[in-house]
């Protein structure tokens, strides 16, 4: 037998890779006794937040779509530019409130697993600012659409509005994720998980701001 | 010692097996149930696509001989044939069926990841598949726009489809992108994170890697489409610009303006050239495992393998815009994409290369599997060498428009694909029900398949180079076209029916297998990976029993010198190391596992491999 073949297996079950099955959800735990999912041959990092980076890929491909589109559309001559309006500076403040706020209950969570009380109020506000930051878009629309831009024309219009709608809808999606994380860790879940629920949704808040203001940046230098 | 920590981790897996015919059979969370689920529902898909082929070869053999077929018959057969074939069978047989299947059994996994996800992505695709349909049935029929729904002329009246095909599409596909990306987050996650002890990243077999690859590109080159996807629905249905130019339409101004065309096409084929890779990296993964288990002899070259799957999946994105030479763009960007697009054929023809180097002075086995691992090489190595002229902005722009480019796209991605499909159902077959299919109607697929593909397509290289323009839906009036043409277009039909009939024994064969189909053992090729170590045949729910099998080495030691066996599998310590529980069954005894198994190349003809 050669050298190769006598290699021994690598271990890599401990350490991280078992701190990755406490956090499963939805996993194999659900059917096999509450392993949670990852075999002996894992990364060492938890599974839950493997999977919530990789997903980060949709996104962000969809936004460089979007920006990429919109760039390359506006160096075609015929752009005409569209007001953008005020309101939207209001909603990147409360956006960056939500985002301090989910934080401060991301670190609460983690570092005292007994004061869960206190993560949670701060996760209901960051909640509500997420949803008026929402509410504030919707504003926006209104505005816009009263200056006389519609859906039908101008593809500056078309563009403004379809990545609103866009980021908007995954701000929904977040807020989904953070209703179920509220509820799970209000029911009094364990609080290594919680801490990784709150922690992820952070983690989301925080990419959602930073799309925003790139987004928000690029339709305000070219407005 | 790794032993005992497995047994009392997983001891309690039994009481969480679904007992109800829906959560069993229906809404199961058993990956290897949607895997099948997946499958049957993209064969039959894939059987509408053909039937649909048959349109477009009878009104090209037989112009005017056929009264259903009209124009719009014709190009709303030619885009759904291109969409199904592409979409709602390669890509979801490959990822979603074998994908399913094999990527916990080669791991040493008991299921996906995401078992409840991988049900839910399955049912979307359903769905997918059912909003697609439902665009038979509208009023207009389906969309007639080409498969690339290239705007304005997709969403504009007089395009067959343009009012409910069109939306029907564009929805079917957004949900299908869903499905797709749902499902390979989870076969990423899973490849990652599932793999059992001793199942290092560089001991997976090339399937898995091939499948892993294909999956994260997936994720990568879908969202775009996805976006293109809402852009196109609400130019159509919300009146914004976004593809639609200012246009006159029989004398009226359309309400839209300063949209740009060119924009879908760079979203599409950002998007679409990637997706070629994700139905051909796990094709080359399928026929690496099958390539190297009949010749019986290690892959050749397998971190070259893996590097080349890895680089061909990151220059799949650097390439788009060679779709659209034709389209005009600027000679330096055309360049670049060319340069792009032949640097890709290093790491392909890199594996074409190892593949037959793994067949060079093998034990070659001319099983089923085989046949079409080795038809599979031959049409890929064609169509890849007209890929390379192809790739060449000059010699592109004449023959991107003539069958030169019908011929190229079928034998690199549809047939070559297509074969290793059916290579891999007839190699996995025995493990997913225990039983062979019939060897002799499988060798009779083959051939008519094989050679009849080639009938088909070989001439269309020679009709591209006449000049005949693809999409056309009639010649008539055509000074240009030579009276052979026609000839050929009769003998490319009779041979595209023949090849059609074919597959229905092949589906003859697998629906009789299924029930009469010759017993298989647990490990009826000699295969050394995971899958066919299981302790149950088809893998009962969980796996792999009571205890998660340990990997001491890599998927490939066929024929090792002073092994007792032609091959050793991923399960078996190496000398020295004191057996576990899982390496004792097939280390210690070798004798007992072969007998019923009859390792012994001449006793065992089951699928007639003895030729």
């Amino acid at each position: 037998m050669s050298p190769k073949l006598r290699e021994q297996p690598r271990d890599r079950a401990n350490g991280h890779g078992s701190h990755g099955s406490h956090g499963g959800y939805g996993g194999n735990g659900d059917h096999f006794g509450g392993r949670g999912p990852s075999g002996g041959g894992a990364l060492p990092i938890p599974t839950p937040k493997l999977t919530f980076w990789l997903f980060l890929i949709m996104p962000t491909l969809i936004f460089s779509a979007l920006t990429s589109a919109y760039v390359v559309r506006m160096g075609w001559g015929d752009w005409q530019s569209i007001p953008t309006p005020w309101t939207l500076w209001g909603n990147t403040a409360v956006l960056i409130a939500s985002s301090v706020a989910i934080q401060w209950a991301a670190i609460r969570a983690r570092r005292q697993p007994q004061e869960a009380e206190s993560a949670l109020r701060w996760l209901y506000v960051a909640g509500a600012l997420g949803g008026l930051f929402m509410i504030g878009q919707l504003t926006a629309w209104i505005r816009l659409w009263g200056l006389g831009f519609g859906l039908a024309g101008n593809p500056a219009a078309g563009f403004f509005y379809l990545i609103t709608a866009i980021h908007g809808l995954h701000l929904f999606g977040g807020l989904v994720a953070w209703l179920w994380t509220e509820r799970r860790t209000r029911r009094g879940a364990d609080p290594e998980r919680s801490a990784l629920r709150i922690e992820l949704c952070a983690h989301y808040w925080h990419y959602l701001l930073a799309v925003w203001l790139v987004m928000f940046g690029l339709m305000e230098v070219t407005s | 010692m790794d032993a005992t920590a497995h047994h009392v981790a997983d001891e309690e897996m039994h009481l969480h097996e679904p007992q109800s015919f829906w959560t069993r059979w229906v809404f199961s969370q058993d990956h290897k149930i949607i895997a099948i689920q997946y499958s049957i529902t993209a064969i039959l898909v894939g059987f509408i696509g053909l039937a649909l082929s048959g349109i477009i070869r009878l009104q090209l053999g037989f112009p005017g001989q056929f009264e259903f077929i009209t124009p719009d018959t014709y190009y709303q057969a030619i885009t759904m044939h291109g969409m199904i074939m592409i979409v709602y069978l390669l890509t979801a047989i490959l990822l979603g069926g074998f994908g399913n299947y094999l990527i916990p059994l080669m791991i040493g996994a008991r299921d996906m990841a995401y078992p409840f996800v991988n049900m839910l992505s399955y049912w979307t695709y359903f769905l997918s598949v059912v909003v697609l349909l439902a665009s038979f049935f509208v009023p207009g029929g389906p969309t007639g726009a080409g498969w690339t729904l290239y705007p304005p002329q997709s969403i504009t009246a007089g395009t067959p489809g343009a009012d409910w095909g069109i939306i029907l599409m564009l929805v079917s596909l957004v949900i299908f992108i869903a499905a797709a990306t749902m499902g390979s987050l989870n076969y990423v996650v899973t490849a990652l994170q599932m793999r059992t002890k001793g199942m290092t990243m560089m001991r997976m077999p090339l399937t898995v890697w091939g499948i892993f690859v294909g999956a994260a590109v997936a994720l990568f080159a879908f969202p775009p489409l996805f976006v293109g996807g809402v852009m196109l629905l609400l130019d159509k249905v919300a009146g914004t610009s976004f593809f639609m130019p200012t246009m006159t339409q029989l004398g009226q101004q359309l309400d839209y303006q300063g949209g740009s065309p060119l924009l879908w096409q760079h979203l599409f084929w950002y998007f679409g050239h990637p997706e070629v890779y994700v139905v051909a990296l796990p094709a080359f993964g399928i026929m690496s495992d099958l390539v190297s288990t009949h010749a019986r002899k290690p892959i050749f070259g397998y971190r070259m393998m893996v590097y080349a799957i890895l680089a061909i999946g990151i220059i799949s994105f650097l390439v788009w815009a060679h779709h659209m030479f034709v389209s005009g763009m600027n000679p330096y960007f055309g360049f670049f994409f060319a340069t792009t697009t032949v640097i890709i054929a290093i790491p392909t023809s890199l594996k074409v290369y190892n593949w037959v180097l793994t067949l060079w002075r093998g034990d070659i086995r001319l099983t089923t599997p085989m046949l079409f691992t080795i038809g599979f090489v031959s049409t890929f190595l064609i169509g890849g060498l007209t890929g390379l002229w192809l790739g060449n902005v000059v010699v592109d722009i004449p023959l991107s428009d003539t069958y030169f480019l019908v011929a190229h796209f079928h034998l690199v991605m549809g047939v070559s694909v297509i074969l290793a499909i059916f290579g891999g159902v007839y190699h996995w077959f025995p493990k997913m029900t225990g039983r062979f299919m019939n060897a002799t109607l499988g060798k009779l697929h083959f051939w008519v398949t094989f050679v009849g593909a080639y009938a088909i397509f070989f001439p269309m290289h020679y009709m591209g180079f006449m000049g005949i323009p693809r999409r056309y839906f009639a010649f008539d009036s055509m000074e240009n076209i030579p009276a052979e043409a026609i000839g050929l277009n009769q003998f490319i039909t009779v041979a595209a029916l023949t090849v059609g009939v074919a597959q229905f024994v092949f589906l003859g064969n697998l629906v009789w297998s299924v029930f009469k189909g010759k017993p298989a053992s647990d490990n009826p090729w000699e295969a050394t990976s995971l899958e066919w170590q299981t302790p149950d045949t088809p893998p009962v729910h969980g796996n792999w029993g009571p205890s998660l099998p340990t990997v001491h080495r890599w998927a490939y030691d066929y024929s090792l010198p002073g092994a007792d066996r032609d091959f050793v599998p991923q399960t078996v310590a190496p000398v020295g190391v004191p057996a576990g529980v899982e390496t004792h069954e097939y280390y210690g005894e070798e004798g007992h596992h072969d007998g019923e198994n009859g390792a012994d190349a001449s006793d065992n003809g089951a699928d007639g491999r003895s030729t």
